[in-house]
């Protein structure tokens, strides 16, 4: 069984009275004929990727371009300062977006989650949670299978790659992957679970791919932040008891439709948007062969 | 896909496609050699020639050939430990016919001798196609176990092939096979379901007729 409907996974959970999660890996484990241990094994090593490149964030690097660098330090010295309006949590919730999303694009070692551009979204609300809140790493490990479930789906009805669905298949799918996760940390049900991941995803819909000079920097690095607040307000809306007027999957279906109808300008191909106005246009790819 | 293509892979970055994708290319292009290659001489097409060098496509490549995988942190400093390694290497910008945006063109030589031209294309996620090889257009991805053979292009190679596999008891999920006319030359793309030994790999590089045997494991590349 591939995983293609979050509305099927989420029926053969209640009817088994498993966790979500635990779908998840079963279904790793017969795609990949290997043991429980083994892709716990696997995920746990994922987790611990993630947080070394939260640990390894470099202040002083730039990227390549010169675009990128420094902001994460920036958010840091901000939230150990002042009272960030939105809470220290949420406060820390944006530096490890932007360390993470930094790292990536100065040629650091991160985790595609689902894509190098979209990898500061979920460890920028895993990564907290797990500092700051008493959270196991099982519970985390846990989570990311959630995160991963809910990623393959979309991946299977739709896309996660800029370049055939926009950005909103990046950063809108991260944000999705990153709401579940996070009420799955919380206790929430599986139905709780995939109105988060609707939820979130709903309100990334249309988001276009616009990198300046087709970089993976700017607007991407700023995006992971936006992902992953929205991921988390999704997640509280989910565990109120709020739910998507529009059932999940046919909230991913319609970013299939949205993505397709997008101009190919809009598509990582770095013509449209911002990447087209003139202080976009500005910034030239660096170096020649 | 599986979810560990969903959560990963665990990557230096900037991006899947241009820095993940091309280590790999380099590094399937250094294994298909099989020589240390001590000059390479690489074009880029379409999207790798705009944004390569932003994205570190460049870096990633010559990583690649050093033997480095996609999570190699000593990516960006690459073309230093080339220097250090004695691989010299140049880039130009170029434009194929019908290729994918991210497309390169590798012309490598190695440290015995061996030469091997190969046009990869880096298709998303960092995975990877192989468009050709020395002249012969062909197709094949390496997301699974895959054994690929450089033989004379007579009668009887496919039935060697097949017998040594069904000795190991290693059953074939798909088999391509490609030939240039000019060169007498042929190539089998055999994806199996069960582990090629390295025994039974070298075993059959050595063996008359048979120009080249690599095998890529599916957790390898």
């Amino acid at each position: 069984m591939a995983l293609t409907s979050l509305e099927e996974i989420l029926a053969d959970t209640e009817k088994k009275s498993i966790p979500f999660w635990e779908a998840i890996l079963r279904e790793d484990m017969a795609e990949r004929n290997v043991s429980r241990e083994n892709s716990m094994k696997k995920m746990t090593d994922t987790w611990h990727a993630m947080l070394h490149a939260s640990d390894s964030y470099e202040p002083g690097r730039k990227s390549a371009s010169g675009l990128t660098g420094g902001q994460g330090q920036r958010m840091e010295q901000y939230c150990q300062t002042n009272q960030p309006l939105c809470g220290p949590f949420m406060g820390q919730v944006i530096m490890e977006a932007l360390k993470t999303a930094e790292s990536n694009a100065c040629m650091k070692r991160i985790v595609a989650a689902p894509t190098a551009g979209a990898s500061g979204v979920l460890p920028a609300v895993l990564i907290p949670c797990y500092r700051e809140h008493d959270i196991r790493e099982e519970q985390i490990v846990q989570a990311m299978y959630t995160a991963a479930g809910i990623g393959q789906v979309i991946a299977a009805r739709a896309s996660v790659s800029g370049a055939a669905g926009g950005c909103q298949a990046e950063i809108g799918s991260a944000s999705a992957m990153a709401a579940g996760a996070l009420v799955s940390l919380k206790g929430g049900s599986g139905k709780q679970i995939v109105h988060a991941a609707a939820m979130a995803l709903k309100n990334l819909l249309g988001l276009v791919c616009d990198p300046v000079a087709g970089l993976v920097e700017v607007p991407c690095v700023k995006r992971n932040v936006i992902g992953a607040v929205n991921a988390i307000s999704s997640a509280d809306l989910a565990l109120a008891g709020i739910e998507s007027r529009i059932p999940p999957d046919q909230v991913i279906d319609a970013m299939r439709e949205v993505g397709d109808k997008m101009d190919s300008s809009l598509r990582e191909t770095g013509k449209g948007g911002l990447a087209a106005t003139p202080a976009g246009r500005a910034v030239k790819a660096p170096g020649d062969f | 896909m599986n979810i560990f293509d969903i959560l990963g892979p665990v990557m230096v970055g900037p991006s899947s496609s241009h820095t993940a994708g091309a280590v790999r290319i380099g590094y399937t292009a250094r294994k298909l050699l099989q020589d240390k290659p001590v000059e390479v001489k690489i074009g880029l097409h379409g999207s790798f020639a705009d944004t390569g060098t932003g994205h570190g496509t460049d870096r990633a490549l010559i990583a690649g050939l050093l033997g480095m995988r996609p999570d190699d942190t000593r990516i960006p400093d690459s073309f230093e430990i080339a220097e250090q390694q004695g691989l010299v290497f140049s880039f130009e910008k170029i434009r194929l016919k019908d290729a994918h945006p991210n497309t390169a063109l590798l012309t490598l030589r190695g440290e015995s001798g061996h030469c091997l031209e190969i046009q990869a294309a880096s298709v998303g996620g960092g995975r990877i196609m192989i468009r050709r090889l020395d002249g012969i257009e062909i197709s094949f991805s390496l997301e699974k176990p895959t054994l690929i053979v450089n033989n004379e292009d007579k009668p009887g190679y496919v039935a060697k092939v097949a017998a040594l596999l069904s000795e190991e008891q290693i059953n074939i999920a798909s088999m391509q096979l490609y030939r240039n006319h000019k060169t007498g030359q042929a190539i089998m793309v055999l994806e199996t379901d069960q582990s090629v030994s390295e025994a039974a790999v070298s075993s059959l590089a050595g063996s008359e007729g048979i120009l080249k045997a690599a095998y890529f494991n599916s957790e390898e590349v």
